[in-house]
């Protein structure tokens, strides 16, 4: 079948405002969707889900929550890193303190104590602009980050190295945290919990607060004089975005990791999940997800191919040029294409949708 | 034009001794005039007049120093543009200020920003009470771009268009909120003959089908003398005129300034 909107006549606004408004597009999501829920968890095995899979979805819902600050909304955050160790230790206390509390809700609930924690880091915005934001919101990095080693409190004066997240079913007999959790089920949550998710985040960018993030990043003055409050834009995106990256931190300690520990959440995660976005696309929910794929799997295929090419290489040498690589990649998004491959991919269906004819 | 307007009603803003300075510089210097519903008053002068100024008063963009306006019976000395906003004056600028990265379509919903009131839970769930309001705004939206025959930029970036559409998308965002007070700033600036014409049709058009009160700045003479009710001109931040097209065109003061006759 040609990918064409030929001959669909849509007949109200709603239909022009859906997510997918070609055909095309819902068929190839849905036999994505089942490809995904139903192929990849009876293939795929364990390696491919838990070194691949399970931190893509992760990073993706990281990359999402970024993007609707630094993407819609124009506010450079580096912060990611210790919004994500909120999330990770506020599901720990909250697990721990209420054992009985249904796991998915200890994941929203610790979302909703990032959002707060991200309000407060967000009054800065208010003030200052670009790269001065981004180094208060380093700050708030290293603050929060040293917050969560500093006090034995957050991970219940336990004298441990390794915190263990706890065991927790989604339904009963099927855990996704602690180490009953299988893989595919642990793939299986992540996927339907990141999708909602994900629609949640398009369903805003696509209306009313969507829209008033967008003026703000354009041109914040416009934005005042056609109504937008400022404040309230950028706080709420602040909060927003906070929420997800908080929940994507929880996961990544209760699910992709099973250890709480703020050691993961360093500056350098920060960077990661900027580098998501950037690559993947700035202001755009798909390219959260292209992003964060892309950055999971180069560094594997970089492993993989260098290994093949040379099988005596050191890893030290391997990682270097995976800086080197990675820091070429980001340049030249930055230069050539600053909406990333989200940009690329709407480019091959334009070109899709007028094939075989060039204009 | 001008005599089928008997529909001017009573003062919608009044401006008394309003008086601006940035550091040293005196932009407007005791300057009082009204804006009657349902006019179209133009506000001319050479450059560096305060023509921009005064609108960035009138829409709280600037403090005076001295000085209150009444806006629909309230008295006031200063308030936020959003607050603006909310009390029905909408604007474009003289420097296109668009939202670049946003399509058309949405830069025109932004200007129903503040007619949308679904808390953000119903957002995320683009569903129920809140698809319905979406779908309510985007009709609105959609009478704009056919009102301003906008229909084949509806999706495209209003970074990519032209400067004359661009204008003519920034007229959209400002009619979206529906003002009661339009203030446009050089509508028609850098614009060709033919796309002078089009603007000019839309603001009288505006005026006529919306009765909305506009307050305009503009260099082309010809075009402030066919459209406008009013004439105000304002020379070094102060006004040395104001009356109707014809008066204005008159008055010695007004030739002076144009020419260029020193003070
Ligand atoms: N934000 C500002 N800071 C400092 N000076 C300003 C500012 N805005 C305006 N001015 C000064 O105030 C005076 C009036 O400027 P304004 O922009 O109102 O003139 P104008 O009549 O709109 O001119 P033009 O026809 O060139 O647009 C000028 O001398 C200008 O330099
Ligand atoms: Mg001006």
């Amino acid at each position: 079948m040609l990918y064409r909107e030929a001959g669909q006549f849509k007949t109200d606004y709603a239909a022009d405002q859906a997510i997918f408004p070609i055909l095309q597009d819902r068929i190839f999501l849905g036999l994505f969707l089942l490809l995904a829920l139903v192929a990849v968890p009876l293939l795929a095995n364990e390696y491919w889900l838990s070194t691949i899979l399970i931190p893509f979805l992760v990073f993706s819902l990281a990359a999402i929550g970024l993007n609707l600050l630094t993407g819609y909304c124009g506010q450079l955050s580096l912060g990611t890193g210790g919004f994500m160790a909120c999330g990770a230790f506020f599901a720990f206390k909250l697990a721990t303190a209420f054992p009985d509390l249904h796991i998915a809700v200890v994941f929203l609930l610790a979302g909703v104590g990032t959002a707060g924690v991200g309000i407060l880091f967000g009054i800065p915005s208010l003030r200052i602009k670009g790269f001065y934001l981004a180094v208060a919101t380093l700050a708030a990095q290293f603050f929060l980050v040293w917050v969560f080693n500093k006090f034995p409190w957050w991970v219940n004066y336990s004298s441990s190295g390794v915190i263990s997240a706890p065991a927790r079913e989604i339904v009963p007999g099927f855990f996704i945290t602690g180490t009953q959790a299988s893989p595919v089920t642990k793939y299986v949550f992540l996927l339907v919990f990141v999708a909602i998710l994900a629609l949640v985040a398009k369903n805003l960018v696509r209306g009313k607060m969507g829209r008033s993030w967008m003026a703000i990043r354009d041109m914040d003055i416009a934005a005042e004089i056609v109504g937008i409050r400022p404040l309230h834009a950028k706080l709420s995106a602040f909060a927003i975005s906070s929420f997800f990256i908080g929940i994507a931190g929880a996961l990544w300690a209760f699910i992709y990791t099973g250890s709480v520990e703020a050691l993961a959440f360093q500056i350098d995660r920060s960077f990661q999940v900027l580098f998501m976005i950037i690559i993947g696309g700035l202001g755009s929910i798909l390219g959260s997800f292209l992003g964060a794929a892309f950055i999971v799997l180069l560094p594997i295929f970089l492993n993989n191919t260098m290994l093949a090419v040379d099988p005596s290489i050191s890893t030290a040498i391997v990682s270097h040029i995976e800086f080197m690589i990675f820091g070429a990649l980001i340049i030249l998004f930055l230069i050539v294409e600053p909406h990333g491959l989200a940009r690329l991919w709407q480019i091959t269906k334009e070109k899709l949708r007028l094939w075989p004819f060039p204009y | 034009m001008s005599e089928t307007r008997d529909r001017i009603g009573d003062t919608l803003l009044a401006v008394e001794n309003v008086s601006l300075a940035f550091g040293g510089v005196r932009a407007l210097s005791e300057v009082s005039f009204e804006i009657r519903e349902h006019e179209i008053l133009a506000i001319i002068g050479p450059n560096g007049a305060g023509k921009s100024s005064m609108l960035n008063v009138i829409n709280g963009f600037y403090h005076p120093q001295d000085g209150a306006i009444t806006y629909k019976g309230n008295k006031r000395k200063q308030m936020r543009p959003h607050h603006a906003a909310a009390t029905g004056i909408a604007r474009t600028f003289q420097n296109i200020a668009l939202f670049k990265g946003m399509s058309t379509l949405d830069n025109i919903m932004t200007g129903r920003l503040l007619k949308m009131h679904r808390n953000f839970l119903w957002q995320a769930l683009y569903w129920g009470p809140a698809l319905r309001e979406e779908m309510e705004h985007r009709e609105a939206a959609e009478r704009i771009i056919d009102f301003l025959e906008i229909q084949s930029i509806r999706k495209t970036p209003v970074g990519r268009l032209p400067y004359g559409l661009q204008k003519r998308v920034e007229l959209g965002r400002a009619l979206a909120a529906e003002p009661d007070l339009l203030l446009l700033d050089e509508p028609m600036a850098g614009m060709n003959v033919e796309e002078k014409e089009d603007m000019c049709r839309f603001i009288l058009d505006v005026s006529d089908e919306f009765g909305t009160t506009i307050a305009l700045i503009e260099h082309d003479m010809g075009v402030v003398m066919d459209i406008s009710d009013r004439v105000i001109v304002l020379d070094y931040g102060r006004k040395i005129a104001d009356g109707t097209p014809d008066e204005v065109r008159g008055n010695p003061a007004v030739i002076d300034a144009y020419l260029g006759v020193s003070h």
